[in-house]
């Protein structure tokens, strides 16, 4: 009976906490507390290099990989779906190895800076970024094949034109990869360390002030992200409805 | 018009396998400059797989497609051409090759459903074009414009060619082919989805293609069309070549039982 008594009171704080905290996270976003915003703009920052990194080659490649016939497509194909699901933390070991002084790109001293966390960020993406467009590039191929070649257009001057075509369906990819970059905490962990002013994202520093029982600032940062999130996926699907209005559906 | 031309295309032997089916079988006929050929047929007899060998879409299973080389005086017929054996690979292979090198960009095809770029109906004509001609943007501007109000498009240049209607994007399709200034135009079943009205502008079209010095072959299911448009009909059947005849000796005094058939709409495989 008593147990019973302790354990509801013991709800009842943690849910007066929780109420508490999100107060105070709210308190914290609207007021624009520097150390938070230095958080949410390091974020933004590595994962929107990473992006544009991991954009810049994944596009083409999966594209290239879809259209062009050279040896070992079929098993860089395979590679590119199977790397999707790579686990950060394992990539964040990679990369840590790779970067820590006594490895062979140790010189740089790289290890626990942001460029670290973009390269790993853009390692965990690409993948995901060229699978995806591999398979849209291949679909559009299949449609435009005869026409495009009817015209002179082979597979390689394809590439740009059929990226350009498949836009609307890439935007959905890009943010897939972006949603990947700025969720993952694994990697980023790993090779940037967390450090107060220095690496420290959203994603290691709700982590961090969780296990430390601070949960104000990570509940902040938790709905910082939530709303990112949402914002970007939202704005997607308009400029996405836009589009298919403007140029004709996809699938039509 | 053309100082150099692909024509005649000489069709040896032509044949096509699937999977072990005979889809075109011993095809061997010529193409000649100047008239309208129609290819007509039952469904499956081949009509749309003979245009996409002739285009270079498909490589030949076997047999010779020798156009003339553009790059000699026309009319210049060329004896060293090998005539090669049936059972000899490598000229043959050389053939197939010179084939999709050299008079793919001499011909142009209209296809039976419009593929069209997810851009504006100018930016699908510059785009083709820009594969195509080099050089000199403000000619390539003046061919597109020109083509555009050939084919009573220039209203709707800006749109999404998407959003065009079925036949808006074939007359497009159209503009798209004659603006390649083609030597030849294929046309698979250019009008199969067209309500009468489109239909009628797309025939004007390809006349006026045809009037621009164009040589077009083209496939058809519409009698009273391959009627107003055809010099002379080739008349395919499972794959073989049944019937070749001017238009107006096929449709008045067909020779073969098949075609006969045919024209009676009897003829069902």
């Amino acid at each position: 009976m008593q147990n019973e008594l302790t354990v509801s009171s013991t709800r009842l704080a943690i849910m007066n906490d929780i109420g508490q905290a999100f107060l105070t996270a709210f308190k914290l976003i609207a007021g624009w507390d520097r150390d938070l915003a230095e958080i949410i703009g390091l974020s933004l920052q590595v994962s929107l290099i990473a992006l544009a990194v991991a954009a810049a080659i994944g596009l083409p490649l999966g594209a290239a990989v879809a259209l062009l016939r050279f040896p070992g497509r079929r098993a860089l194909a395979v590679l590119l779906s199977a790397l999707m699901g790579l686990p950060p933390v394992v990539v964040g070991l990679i990369v840590y190895l790779m970067l820590s002084r006594a490895g062979p790109l140790g010189v740089l001293g790289l290890l626990f800076t942001p460029t670290a966390m973009i390269i790993a960020q853009c390692l965990l993406i690409t993948p995901i970024i060229a699978a995806l467009t591999r398979q849209i590039v291949l679909d559009l191929w299949s449609d435009y094949r005869e026409q495009l070649t009817s015209l002179g257009c082979g597979p390689a001057r394809a590439i740009p034109t059929l990226l350009w075509d498949a836009r609307t369906a890439l935007v959905t990819v890009i943010l897939a990869g972006f949603g990947r970059a700025t969720a993952e905490v694994g990697a980023v962990m790993i090779v940037g360390g967390n450090i107060d002013h220095v690496t420290r994202v959203m994603t290691t520093a709700i982590a961090l002030e969780t296990s430390r029982g601070d949960l104000t600032l990570a509940l902040a940062l938790g709905v910082v992200l939530m709303a990112l999130s949402l914002t970007i996926n939202g704005a997607a699907f308009l400029c996405r409805d836009w589009a298919d209005r403007g140029q004709g559906r996809l699938a039509s | 018009m053309f100082s150099t031309s692909i024509l005649p295309c000489q069709v040896k032997s032509l044949s096509y396998h699937v999977e072990g089916r005979t889809l075109i079988d011993d095809l061997t006929f010529d193409l000649v400059a100047g008239s309208r050929t129609l290819v007509l047929g039952p469904n499956g007899a081949g009509k749309s797989l003979t245009l996409r060998l002739l285009h270079g879409l498909l490589p030949p299973s076997g047999g010779t497609i020798d156009w003339a080389d553009p790059n000699k005086p026309q009319q210049h017929q060329t004896p060293q051409k090998r005539r090669a054996p049936q059972n000899h690979q490598p000229p043959q292979n050389h053939q197939v090759s010179q084939k999709h090198q050299i008079p793919q960009k001499y011909q142009a095809m209209v296809f039976q459903r419009p593929v069209m770029l997810r851009r504006t109906a100018a930016a699908n004509l510059d785009y083709a074009l820009s594969l195509t001609q080099e050089g000199d943007r403000a000619g390539r501007r003046r061919r597109r414009d020109w083509v555009l109000a050939q084919t009573g498009l220039t209203q709707l240049a800006e749109r999404p060619a998407r959003l065009l209607s079925i036949g808006e994007q074939q007359r497009l399709a159209l503009a798209r082919a004659w603006a390649l200034e083609p030597q030849v135009l294929f046309l698979d079943e250019p009008t199969a989805s067209l309500d009468p009205g489109a239909t009628r502008q797309v025939e004007a079209i390809i006349q006026a293609i045809h009037a621009s010095g164009t040589k077009i072959v083209m496939t058809t299911h519409d009698l009273g069309q391959a009627h107003r448009l055809a010099d002379e009909i080739i008349f395919l059947h499972q794959g073989h070549l049944v019937e070749r005849q001017s238009c107006d000796a096929f449709f008045t005094n067909p020779q073969s039982a098949a075609a006969a058939a045919f024209l009676k709409g009897e003829l069902l495989w």
